[in-house]
């Protein structure tokens, strides 16, 4: 089996069985960013230059969503054949912010709806000859494992 | 102090798809320009350049490259680059030294050759440049984002994929008999419904092209003006805002908004405070306009214009558009040039362009596709990495 690691370092937890995106919180006033905000608080009002880094939430609403049909040009590495796939943005309840992400494989944009529940996941983004490099999507949270989750 | 300069002329090179050096497109535009102003190009005291970044080092120096092209001639340059709104902060660099009293005359172009298909970042691994990672993590295209307003929309405000169809079909008749449209070529609702999909819900013949082209204004001060007996059209605002933290639209080339947990929203999102911050340097409100050029990325994207500039209330623009109030001899016309479906993007040329579209509609000098008695004119457009771009114009 080919290693499996993230496409890009330092961007979401590696626990494949409840990953977290890895943002930071400015220590002054509590602002939420992601990517990482490292150097200056982006908050205008705030002079804050320190930073924790935090988990952001795993689940989240559907904010919009579109089905990319057409395979974007590189550095998108692409499958081939292209297969369309689609792409959320989600709003964070907590973090009151809207996060990108692909949507997990299986799910087609005809399935998804403003408003509709989503959880990380990590998939495959593309591989090469030794490794398969990570990703976080968004996945649908089927009614009833959300019902458990209360 | 009067705060408007004076629109002494204008000047395109049709807008089309043929690779050539972008100097070529720029210099009959600029030479156009000055000819309708009735000035000579040893006139001219301050080059505006728009930066094109995709034709190398003479891109990024653009206006020296037009004055070196033009001739040396002594002038003061500057080059400016704000993505899409580029034509609008170099116009706003011409006019403010215009106003500050340091020239009388200055020549704003833009001019660009675009690759083939979607705009691809540049070149090189930058793991560091958000432009590049959302093209290598999530591919993430302009339409990618287009696509996500306009399916919200969808969702929100019940648009359908008809609505969509209608504003490519109105612009499409629109810019027919416009000379400088790259597409002139009346399109029906069904032949926008069947082109292929590219970003759901957004069609091919909805999703703007990447074009050639090149556009040049001649600005000057008003007394410059008044001095040669011309009554101009005027630029009586322009607003090159930045969005007012935390902006939580997710924006090009972002992976996230900001995060609205520990400081309320601004008053207004950005896009609205676009054309907000044109109207009160105008001294005027939506009501006044007679003519509105939008940035159509997309054709669902004219939707939220019409909204994000005041033209109606959110989730209204439908209604305006199947009223026939967005079209030509409609209440308030919205891209009667044809706009960015009749045209495609050729970036640092086009906030210029939509300017000379008011004002040629402002002179009565639109021909068939003129707007009847326009006297005041906007033209809105955004810039990718936080860029707003508006400009008022007036008789
Ligand atoms: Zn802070």
């Amino acid at each position: 089996m080919k290693k499996r690691v993230p496409a890009i370092e330092g961007w979401f937890s590696l626990d494949t069985e409840k990953p977290h995106l890895l943002g930071s919180r400015c220590t002054s006033c509590k602002s939420y960013f992601f990517p990482k905000e490292t150097l200056f608080c982006r908050n205008p009002g705030c002079a804050g230059r320190e930073f924790e880094e935090v988990p952001l939430s795993r689940s989240g609403k559907v904010w919009s969503f579109t089905n990319n049909c057409y395979q974007p040009p590189p550095p998108y590495v692409s499958p081939d054949p292209f297969v369309p796939y689609a792409i959320a943005a989600v709003e964070l309840e907590d973090e009151k912010m809207v996060v990108l992400g692909q949507v997990a494989a299986g799910t087609d944009a005809s399935e998804l709806k403003v408003g509709m529940p989503v959880e990380l996941v990590l998939e495959k983004l593309f591989e090469d000859e030794e490794c398969e490099y990570l990703v976080w999507k968004w996945k649908p949270v089927s009614q009833a494992e959300e019902r458990s989750h209360v | 102090m009067s705060k408007e300069v004076a629109i002494l002329g204008v000047g395109m090179h049709p807008w089309g798809k043929w690779g050539r050096n972008f100097v070529e497109y720029g210099i009959p535009a600029c030479q156009d320009a000055l000819k309708d102003a009735g000035i000579e190009w040893t006139d001219v005291q301050f080059v505006s350049g728009a930066e094109t970044v995709r034709n190398g080092y003479p891109g990024f120096v653009s206006g020296a490259t037009f004055a070196q092209a033009l001739g040396w001639s002594g002038a003061r340059v500057a080059s400016s680059y704000a993505a899409c709104a580029s034509g609008a902060t170099s116009m706003n660099a011409a006019r403010a030294q215009i106003l500050a009293g340091l020239c009388d005359v200055a020549l704003v172009v833009g001019a660009d050759t675009t690759p083939k298909g979607f705009l691809a970042p540049t070149s090189g691994d930058r793991p560091d440049d958000p432009d590049w990672l959302r093209f290598r993590l999530l591919g993430a295209t302009n339409p990618t984002y287009f696509a996500l307003y306009a399916r919200r929309r969808m969702e929100l405000y019940g648009a359908t994929d008809k609505d969509f169809a209608k504003v490519k079909v109105k612009n499409s008749r629109h810019g027919l008999s416009n000379p400088n449209a790259r597409y002139r070529k009346a399109f029906s609702e069904e032949q926008v419904l069947a082109s292929p999909m590219v970003a759901d819900p957004l069609r091919l013949l909805e999703i703007c092209a990447t074009s050639d082209g090149a556009a040049a204004v001649v600005l000057s001060s008003m007394e410059f003006a008044r001095k040669r007996a011309l009554d101009p059209v005027r630029v009586v605002a322009i607003s090159t805002v930045t969005p007012k933290y935390p902006n939580t639209v997710i924006e090009m080339p972002n992976f996230a908004t900001d995060s609205a947990s520990s400081v309320p929203l601004p008053n207004a999102p950005f896009r609205d405070s676009i054309a907000a911050a044109a109207y009160e340097e105008a001294g005027i409100g939506p009501e006044e306009l007679d003519l509105a050029e939008v940035y159509d990325l997309s054709s669902a994207l004219e939707l939220d214009w019409c909204e994000h500039i005041g033209l109606c209330k959110p989730g209204e623009a439908e209604r305006l558009l199947n009223d026939g109030d967005t079209t030509i001899g409609g209440r308030i016309p919205v891209n009667p040039s044809g706009g960015l479906a009749c045209f495609g993007e050729a970036v640092p040329a086009q906030a210029i362009a939509q300017v000379c579209e008011l004002t040629w509609q402002l002179r009565g000098h639109a021909g068939e596709r003129q707007v009847e008695g326009a006297r005041v004119g906007l033209s809105v457009n955004q810039g990718l990495f936080g860029h707003g771009s508006a400009v008022i114009v007036r008789k």
